[in-house]
């Protein structure tokens, strides 16, 4: 059996309400915090990116594993907003956790489900016998164009997964994944911004494929929604995973403890693994997790998590992520979040 | 030299998001179903109602791109477009054709293919119908001007933002028994006033939607049509067609829409019958104002009187005068091309008594008014059962 050794949440310090946000651009707040179902975002430091939020992540991850990060085989990182168009981030996050020089690196990226691409890699590669521990991350510091829907919600956060075969928190029972060529969203190289279908983005991209994708875990695993403890789903905004986890049967007190895009908006790659990261906090040995991502282009990836007894004994070695969620905070207005997100463009 | 024209066949393409459908899947769709309907084994011309497909999807060349699709190649087909009223003038020069003998078998179409883009792109494209130099280069929308005809109404004749919402809270009630209403939802006034503004006084429930659809009618001479019509034939007794100047601005008064008495005094005219003698009309309500603007230029309540006539419940299903039992723009939808040909084929239901829940009663006499943008055409038929 496979599964998670260690895990790991980061969330920035860094806050921006969406009534600031409608202040800047005249527009109706009210209806974006009911619409979306969102209060306020995560902000990155300026000086954070998606490199630095997964060394954090990872780092916590050790701390749980119990490790060396010498042991660990592979280093991948899922993003949007890796910080280099050409040059990995996951050499950089190798280095600074301890896990060079023998280790494989890869940097995914699929839109929002990059950082469930590489937990699923990660764990074949275990499975297969490749290496002992391989390391996956989930995280972006992703944009939304002034103005636009997705700048209410496009957030920063990272999680990482340590996955091996021994000393599981918790074993994966099955994975699947669904996918289609369905452009809902898409940033093409040199855009600073993504651009996307407005609505398109709903019933044809987001529900269709994490609907799909979680009816067949369903079907495969012969599991009836009332057998999970916990539900986790792909969080654009408050309203989707909400939407969708109804239609898959599942009530809204399995959703609640996963659900941080109200509090910390949409954080794309770090998304569902974040949820999943406040799953595992509060989780007893012998709870089961249903988990589904999204990635616009399109696709989704599905795992069913089993909680061991060891889960108990390695949550408390580091932070977690509800008392992120909830714990220091600097609400920023729009004028230092422009800053701070480098959308002032010198010309000179 | 003129013959009399009937509708024997009614079809609708399905109505909203249609995410899997091209542009002449939808067309194809309402226009077999009309055939259908009508049970015809040929069609002799073709006339199509559209709006802007060159924005909207980047086809132009529509009217052959269609025959072709509908299997009905060599015959003559055009399109034809006049902004939302397209579909309304589609049904004019069908009936042409057939009074004029040219034709005996028409099929009229109408086709709005409008999710394929973005709200940005789809307002562009619904704002080439307003005046391009004088209008919406200094920025104004649709919304925009709508907007200004609500507030000159309100200043002037008292009309309340209250009246507004029952328009919409009465026509989405009429789409709740429609099946093929995109949003058939029922809706409070209080759900209206307090929804998203989109351009003071008129918020997003004032709005029709955005919306992919088609319809269809055949039409015939109605001599043809008692020999063959399995269904009761309705008769177009009389149209109307007129133009006012495109501009809002250009007009005396905000709150009136010229084109639309003119056409109205027209097909009254031409029907020889008058306001009093209409069981039940098919408006034009892009916008909740549109409406109440409407229902005072055909003589269903006196000017300035609109929002009151609502309010009071005449134009409700029941009431003197049922306004919109489709649901109308509103809750039905707004393929724009495709409506003025979609209030026809309600008009047909109605009269034939197959409207289910919503259906008038003793239904005899149906009018419906197609207008594009904010009234600088206007198209109005009346049809009768016969």
């Amino acid at each position: 059996m496979v599964g998670i050794v260690g895990y790991g949440s980061y969330v920035p310090k860094y806050r921006i309400r969406v009534e600031e946000i409608a202040r800047q651009w005249g527009a109706d707040a009210e209806s974006y915090r009911k619409g979306l179902m969102v209060e306020e975002k995560s902000v990155p430091a300026p000086d954070q990116d998606t490199i630095t939020m997964s060394v954090e992540a990872s780092r916590r991850a050790l701390a749980r594993a119990g490790i060396r990060a010498s042991d660990i085989g592979a280093v991948y990182v899922g993003s949007e907003s890796h910080p280099y168009a050409v040059k990995p981030s996951g050499t950089t996050l190798g280095e600074a956790i301890g896990a060079t020089p023998d280790a494989h690196c890869a940097d995914f990226e699929f839109a929002c489900k990059a950082g469930t691409e590489a937990m699923f890699v990660a764990l074949q590669l275990v499975k297969a016998g490749s290496m002992k521990y391989a390391l996956a991350v989930g995280a972006d510091t992703s944009q939304g164009a002034p103005g636009d829907a997705l700048e209410y919600t496009a957030s920063a956060g990272a999680a990482a997964f340590i996955m091996g075969k021994d000393n599981l928190i918790a074993s994966c029972e099955l994975t699947f994944s669904f996918m289609s060529d369905t452009p809902d969203f898409w940033r093409r190289e040199h855009q600073f911004y993504p651009q996307h279908g407005g609505r398109f983005t709903g019933e044809p991209a987001y529900f269709k494929h994490v609907y799909q994708c979680g009816k067949t875990m369903l079907d495969k695993s012969g599991l009836k929604p009332s057998d999970f403890a916990y539900a986790v789903f792909h969080q654009p905004n408050g309203k989707f995973p909400t939407k969708v986890g109804q239609m898959l049967g599942f009530s809204k007190d399995q959703i609640s403890q996963g659900l941080l895009c109200p509090k910390i908006g949409n954080t794309y790659s770090g998304s569902s693994p974040l949820g999943l990261t406040a799953i595992l906090d509060v989780s007893n040995p012998g709870d089961l997790i249903f988990m589904v991502s999204y990635g616009s282009g399109a696709g989704s990836d599905g795992f069913i998590w089993k909680i061991t007894d060891r889960i108990s004994r390695v949550r408390d070695a580091a932070p977690k992520t509800w008392d992120l969620i909830q714990g220091e905070k600097i609400y920023l207005d729009y004028g230092l979040y422009s800053k701070y997100r480098r959308k002032i463009i010198k010309n000179s | 030299m003129s013959r009399d024209v009937a509708v024997i066949g009614i079809g609708l393409s399905r109505w909203g998001e249609l995410w899997e459908s091209s542009l002449r899947d939808i067309f194809v769709e309402a226009a077999q179903s009309a055939i259908d309907d009508a049970g015809v084994d040929k069609i002799d011309s073709m006339y199509i109602g559209n709006m802007t497909a060159g924005i909207f999807t980047g086809q132009e060349h529509l009217a052959a791109l269609m025959a072709d699709y509908l299997g009905v190649t060599p015959i003559p087909a055009a399109r034809v477009e006049s902004a939302c009223a397209s579909g309304g003038l589609a049904v004019k020069m069908g009936y042409m054709d057939v009074a004029l003998g040219l034709s005996d078998v028409v099929l009229v179409g109408g086709v709005e293919k409008m999710t394929d883009v973005g709200t940005d792109e789809a307002t562009y494209a619904l704002a080439t119908a307003a005046d391009q130099d004088y209008e919406v280069y200094h920025g104004i929308t649709f919304p925009g001007l709508y907007a200004m005809m609500a507030r000159s109404h309100m200043l002037k004749y008292g009309t309340t933002r209250e009246q507004l919402a029952e328009v919409a809270v009465k026509n989405h009630y009429h789409g709740s028994m429609n099946p093929l209403a995109q949003y058939p939802q029922k809706i409070t006034l209080e759900q209206v006033m307090n929804s998203v503004m989109i351009a003071d006084p008129l918020r997003i429930l004032d709005c029709s939607p955005i919306t992919d659809g088609a319809a269809a009618i055949i039409l015939c001479p109605l001599d043809l049509a008692k020999k063959i019509s399995k269904k009761p034939p309705v008769r177009i007794k009389g149209f109307g067609h007129a133009t006012a100047s495109i501009a809002l601005h250009n007009r005396s008064d905000l709150t009136s829409l010229p084109a639309t008495a003119k056409a109205a005094q027209l097909a009254y005219k031409m029907a020889e019958t008058s306001p009093e003698k209409i069981d039940l009309c098919e408006v034009h309500d892009c916008f909740t104002i549109a409406e109440i603007c409407v229902i005072e230029e055909l003589g269903f309540a006196a000017r300035g009187k609109g929002g009151d006539a609502t309010a009071s419940g005449a134009t409700r299903l029941g009431g003197k005068i049922p306004v919109n039992v489709s649901g109308g723009l509103k809750s039905k939808g707004h393929p724009v091309g495709a409506t003025g040909v979609a209030q026809i084929v309600e008009i047909v239901t109605q009269l034939r008594g197959e409207g289910g829940a919503r259906q008038v009663e003793n239904a005899r006499t149906g009018l419906s008014q197609n207008m594009g943008g904010s009234g600088g055409s206007t198209l109005v038929h009346i049809l009768e059962v016969v």
